[in-house]
């Protein structure tokens, strides 16, 4: 069917055609309105601490560099190489010295992209259109690059509201993140574990945000874990076992039912909020310490107002999902309308206790490795769901749980009370996802 | 010769409790503090306090069989096979009191559903000696694919 002309058909309030996660041409089309138009996220700045420091990233379809470059800013650049096309950075990250040297004709350019050399320009290209000043001689730049706390984003069209003005409220996700540190900073734990899905991005976002889906999904680790705990506590002097197991085992005791006491708050762009507080205030001696170097760092009153902070997931659409309680953050990179990669980082809370940093380590590596204990039966779903998408069993993803029941304020859209397993999140990437699509860049 | 021939058909048996997915004959190989522990890339030093894809003692061990076993681990239900081969198997240190550190290769083929994926690298075992034989102090595995992206996830040990 002629799918981009029908756009318009393809998003109801409480429903969506399939074609919208398994079309190729719509999947090319998002990338071009979406993901190469808005603000995605690149890496943090600690990625790349040195002059010459760079890593790759895709935005979208396009091959990118972050690169530090001598004067501390960071760049974004394509990782093409103006010449014939050559890709400048054959590999994940490095250092590249004082310039990008390309491996096939040996141009080199500055960090900024600005051309440095090419191998005997003066004979090669006397009287031709091209001289030592011609853009077209540089690497391509991001249209827009711009930092906050530390998080980088670019965007590759240079009109279209600023970065904070897209993140709205979802920039709590970094504030959050970033406030929990008594000095106000993260930095990144070197190490980024990368998994596959064999499905549509979008199923990997309204997931990352279904209240509805945990205590059915993840049972099985739920209660494996807390059968385990159970045992542990029994041993332990304290009573309690660690309290990774409590974070594994909330899968199964946070049954489907009290998932409708959680909230999520939805906002424009996409942006989702699910709160929940992660149980991450016990009042263990390592908790004790860190709040005392916490309350020295902000005062009494601050502190209290940082550690309430009611998050359990932000969701910065399109492609980012950030669980800043425990300072992780996967990163979707589309790699065709039927696979997605994410990467997956953790950060460190700068000065405060080890203890606390191991704490949210334990999640990031029982939930986010690549020998995840929960995120396997995820990515188990997201495969079926798009093969069954791309059936002809069906034509419609049904959004409709709660719809016409969500309490909606200047544009921003909550779960009513005791609705939390509402399906606003979804309806409101989709609406934001029709708006984008619909818009010519 | 005889240590030599002991240490092989230890490994030989751990593998095949994973191909067979004799889950609790398996985590009955370690020593009750012992560790299981596949490091993001090889030139991680200890399992302690750092990124991990695997750093379990016998406690996460458990978890990870419960799941498997449960029969709600709907990644579990498909047809899900493994095949392990071990070999290079050299003995490294033998201290006093017979403990042994060994190093051996392994290659792992993978079939979950109609996909097959391999794994391969290296074992390193410290292993404790005991009454009838050997208890696991330390494995720890260095996959030669450790740093790929993961095209799916790794369920059980490798
Ligand atoms: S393609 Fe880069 S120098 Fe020729
Ligand atoms: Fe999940």
């Amino acid at each position: 069917m002629g799918n981009l002309s029908d756009l318009s058909k393809m998003v109801e309030p409480d429903r969506v055609r399939k074609e919208v996660y398994t079309d190729a041409e719509i999947f090319e089309r998002e990338m071009e309105r979406i993901h190469e138009t808005v603000w995605i996220y690149c890496g943090h700045d600690s990625q790349v601490p040195k002059a010459g420091d760079y890593c790759t990233v895709q935005i979208g379809r396009q091959p990118m560099i972050m690169v530090r470059g001598k004067d501390r800013k960071v760049n974004v650049l394509y990782n093409r190489c103006p010449h014939r096309g050559n890709l400048i950075c054959g590999d994940r990250k490095g250092n590249t010295g004082d310039q990008f040297r390309c491996s096939y004709h040996a141009w080199t350019f500055h960090h900024d992209g600005k051309l440095k050399n090419i191998p005997m320009m003066e004979s090669g290209y006397a009287g031709t259109r091209l001289n030592k000043d011609s853009p077209e001689l540089c690497m391509k730049k991001a249209a827009r690059v711009e930092t906050y706390r530390g998080f980088v984003f670019a965007s590759l069209s240079s009109s279209g509201p600023s970065l904070k003005e897209f993140l709205g409220e979802s920039i709590v996700a970094f504030d959050d993140m970033c406030d929990r540190a008594p000095g106000g900073e993260v930095e990144v734990v070197p190490n980024c574990f990368r998994v596959i899905q064999h499905s549509n991005w979008k199923l990997f976002m309204e997931n990352q945000i279904d209240a509805l889906h945990p205590s059915v999904v993840h049972q099985s680790t739920g209660r494996a874990a807390h059968e385990v705990e159970k045992l542990l506590a029994k041993e332990a002097k304290s009573g309690e076992a660690p309290l990774s197991y409590h974070m594994l085992s909330a899968f199964a005791t946070v049954t489907i039912d009290k998932w409708d006491n959680f909230q999520t708050i939805n906002y424009p762009h996409g942006h989702c909020i699910l709160t929940g507080y992660m149980g991450l205030r016990p009042q263990d001696p390592d908790t004790l310490a860190y709040d005392k170097i916490m309350i020295k760092a902000y005062g009494k009153k601050r502190f209290e107002e940082i550690v309430g902070v009611n998050i359990h997931h932000v969701l910065v659409y399109p492609g980012l999902s950030v669980q800043s309680p425990l300072q992780q953050l996967r990163a979707v990179r589309p790699l065709g309308v039927d696979r997605t990669l994410t990467e997956i980082w953790h950060f460190r809370l700068k000065g405060a206790p080890e203890a606390i940093y191991r704490r949210s380590l334990a999640y990031y590596n029982l939930v986010n490795s690549p020998a995840t204990l929960i995120n396997a039966d995820d990515l188990e779903n997201f495969w079926k769901c798009h093969t069954g998408l791309s059936s002809d069993g069906g034509d419609w993803v049904s959004f409709a749980r709660h719809h016409g029941r969500d309490l909606e304020k200047d544009g921003v859209v909550s779960s009513a009370p005791n609705m939390g397993t509402s399906e606003a999140p979804m309806r409101n990437q989709m609406k934001a996802w029709a708006k984008f699509m619909k818009e010519a860049r | 010769m005889k240590q030599q021939h002991e240490v092989e058909q230890f490994l030989y048996r751990q593998s095949e409790l994973l191909d067979t997915k004799q889950w609790q004959k398996w985590i009955d190989l370690f020593a009750a503090d012992g560790i299981y522990w596949m490091p993001p890339d090889a030139s991680y030093k200890t399992w302690d306090g750092q990124p991990a894809i695997f750093a379990e003692d016998k406690n996460l061990m458990k978890v990870r069989m419960l799941r498997v076993l449960h029969p709600d681990a709907w990644s579990q239900r498909p047809l899900w096979e493994t095949n392990h081969v071990v070999s290079n198997v050299v003995i490294r240190k033998v201290a006093k009191n017979g403990d042994i550190e060994v190093a051996s290769r392994f290659h792992m083929m993978e079939l979950r559903r109609d996909d097959v994926r391999h794994f391969a690298g290296s074992y390193f075992h410290r292993l404790k000696k005991t009454k009838n034989g050997y208890a696991i102090k330390l494995q720890r595995v260095d996959m030669a694919n450790a740093q790929a992206a993961y095209d799916y996830v790794l369920q059980v040990w490798v």
